[in-house]
């Protein structure tokens, strides 16, 4: 391998210099770039002590087979010691189809769990008292039915919906551009989301209606600074679609949430959260006037890259998930998911996830780490990297502002293709050696098979003959009548939120209330860009 | 090129196709969410000689064995049929089995899917 000529760049392609100093931060000015952790710009953190004051949130994302199994899992993984839940759905569930739709066959249950009904939903939170834990749920197109589900299920345990907390992911912009699981087109998608956002601000103050996410562009194979500027300028879209609602920036602002992937260059990782917080803060400030701090504070939840993650020697993937989990707490995350060693096969299996949660267990507690805020602030290499990502994603920023915005930006195909230019180049350099993949192509040895976790292949059936027993038990005209006042709240402007609530209690399916939306909305099909 | 089922993770599929092309192969990817029956007529019509199946979802033994069915319907037996994603070991050995030409398992390098291709059929 010849390294005579090797440059060193960060995996965005930042230079990384043979020697950082003092010289290299001339430019910086340290209140206006940096401050101090808990005060604007947040470079540092949102909070002034971190996690001297509270841990990260250790919350897998979890989900698999019928909702029995996973309310198990759930269980199990809060017995372990985990502090929050985040639901995994099935891709029935997140492409809105029921577990008995022609579609649905040999996938449900696969990826996540299986729901299609409020039925679902309440086995799911069996014997979990959502007034006390914290819940996230990846979904995206059918977000706001699945939110439905989760609140009704609050209202039977009789926890009002003010004492709420947790996040629905709820970004659809990123699903157009990245991770593909759309149903309707985009300005009916984002009217959804819209929805969701004025709901949830009029009644669930400490409920997040949105994770805006960078994780899932990181994994379609972007860089870091295209991750860091598609997912904050997939925010400001956000934000111009609620204040274009009528809503005043303070009002939904603080609920914003953020979602990051914790990828393989360690220092580039760190650099990306730290400028995260600050392009943000000056945008909320001075783009958008807002007031109160916590409109300013972006938080997040990061997760370890599962696209790093290998076939070949799995157990080095526990190395990779540590390494990857240190620079997420280092760069100041308010949750982490940490990969499991198995997941380049499978579903984590619980021998799997419990290592999983181990890592964060012991970074927390016996790393010393939590002991001061933003320890690496101050680093020469850490702020001038900071620097130069928060310079390259405003660029970035800058040409979709000048596009016209993100929708147009992504109907224009940009960044789907700036992803494919990046994925192609960093599997080329993966193939021709210049990218070492330990155990891939170097450092190859003899693997042991490792234990599986086995999807129960009759989760289908089972799904689809508890769908038949709802359909006899439920009242048809009830049903009916939802659904209608559904579709009429769809064509018309007012929030959806109220009638989807109706069916869902009436408990319509999932399938049931999309095809209503379908209906209404049509669905989408994307031009592809190699 | 193609993905079928629910699956929208097409990172696989458009690195392979674009690999496909620049080794000096005429691809056609289908895009996403396809089902067999798309796969195969779209195969029909374009003329294909062999059909790359990218399958993250875990659904591959529902999927798989339907398209070579198809195939086997319309007197396609000759075109190729290779898999590529998430698929275990036993599963791809039963794959296999069932007429599947190749499977590509994580990790698998670009070239040996191109000299794959390239040996399995006549110029």
């Amino acid at each position: 391998m010849k390294t005579a000529q090797r440059q060193f760049t960060t995996i965005s392609g930042v230079p990384v210099d043979p020697l950082y100093g003092p010289e290299q931060l001339g430019d910086l000015d340290w209140q206006l770039d940096v401050g101090e952790p808990g005060e604007f710009p947040y470079t540092r953190g949102i909070h002034r002590d971190m996690y001297r004051g509270k841990l990260w949130t250790m919350r897998q994302f979890s989900g698999f087979a019928v909702p029995e199994e996973t309310n198990r899992r759930y269980r199990y993984l809060l017995e372990q010691g985990q502090t929050g839940l985040s639901v995994a759905f099935d891709l029935p569930t997140l492409m809105g189809y029921d577990a008995d739709h022609a579609l649905s066959e040999g996938e449900v249950g696969k990826c996540g769990v299986s729901i299609c009904s409020l039925e679902d939903m309440e086995t799911l939170f069996g014997g979990i008292p959502l007034g006390d834990v914290t819940v996230s749920m990846t979904i995206n197109s059918p977000a706001a039915v699945l939110w439905a589900m989760y609140l009704v299920v609050a209202e039977k345990q009789g926890v009002a919906w003010e004492q709420l907390s947790g996040t629905i992911q709820n970004d659809i912009l990123k699903e157009y551009i990245a991770q593909k699981e759309y149903i309707f087109p985009p300005r009916p998608s984002m009217r959804l989301v819209t929805d969701t956002i004025e709901f949830g601000a009029r009644h669930t103050p400490r409920f997040n209606p949105i994770s805006i996410s960078g994780y899932h562009i990181c994994e379609a194979g972007s860089t870091a600074v295209q991750e860091l500027a598609f997912t904050l300028r997939d925010g400001i879209e956000y934000v111009d679609w609620a204040l274009e609602r009528g809503l005043a920036v303070d009002e939904f602002a603080p609920r914003l949430s953020f979602f990051f992937n914790a990828h393989n260059d360690f220092f580039e990782e760190i650099a990306k959260y730290r400028a995260a917080r600050k392009i943000w803060a000056y945008v909320m400030r001075d783009r958008y006037g807002a007031r109160n701090e916590r409109s300013l504070k972006l938080r997040f939840h990061a997760q370890t890259a599962g696209c790093s993650l290998t076939w070949q020697q799995p157990y080095n993937n526990v190395v990779r998930t540590a390494l990857q989990a240190l620079a997420a707490v280092l760069g100041g995350a308010q949750s982490l998911h940490t990969n499991s060693l198995d997941e380049a096969y499978a579903l984590p299996s619980e021998h799997a996830v419990t290592i999983a949660l181990r890592t964060q267990q012991v970074l927390a507690y016996e790393t010393g780490i939590t002991g001061t805020p933003d320890p690496l602030g101050g680093s020469y290499f850490l702020e001038k990297l900071t620097l130069e990502t928060e310079n390259a994603a405003n660029d970035y920023i800058q040409r979709i502002d000048d596009m016209g915005g993100m929708i147009k930006a992504i109907e224009a195909g940009f960044p789907q293709r700036e992803i494919a230019a990046a994925s192609y180049r960093y599997q080329r350099e993966i193939e021709n050696g210049e990218r070492v993949v330990v155990g891939v192509n170097r450092f190859q040895s003899d693997d042991q098979p490792i234990e599986l976790l086995q999807i129960d292949e009759t989760a289908g059936r089972r799904q689809s003959d508890k769908l038949d027993a709802l359909k006899r038990r439920r009242n048809d005209g009830q049903v009916q009548k939802a659904l209608d006042a559904l579709r009429c709240a769809a064509e018309g402007r007012e929030n959806t939120m109220p009638a989807i609530l109706d069916a869902v209690r009436a408990y319509a399916t999932l399938g049931e209330i999309c095809d209503a939306f379908r209906a209404v909305f049509g669905t989408y099909q994307e031009t592809s860009h190699l | 090129m193609a993905k079928p089922g629910l699956d929208g993770h097409d990172r696989g599929a458009k690195v392979i196709a674009r690999a496909l092309r620049d080794a000096g192969m005429e691809v056609i990817y289908t895009g996403l969410r396809q089902t067999p029956e798309m796969i195969v007529n779209a195969a029909l019509q374009e003329d294909v000689q062999v059909i790359g199946l990218s399958i993250l979802s875990g659904a591959h033994n529902a999927i798989v064995p339907r398209v070579i069915e198809l195939l086997k319907e319309k007197d396609m037996a000759d075109v190729k049929v290779i898999v590529g994603g998430i698929i275990p070991d036993e599963d791809a050995a039963l794959l296999r089995q069932q007429g599947v030409a190749a499977v590509f398992q994580p990790g698998s390098s670009l070239d040996s899917i191109v000299e794959f291709i390239r040996s399995a059929v006549p110029a």
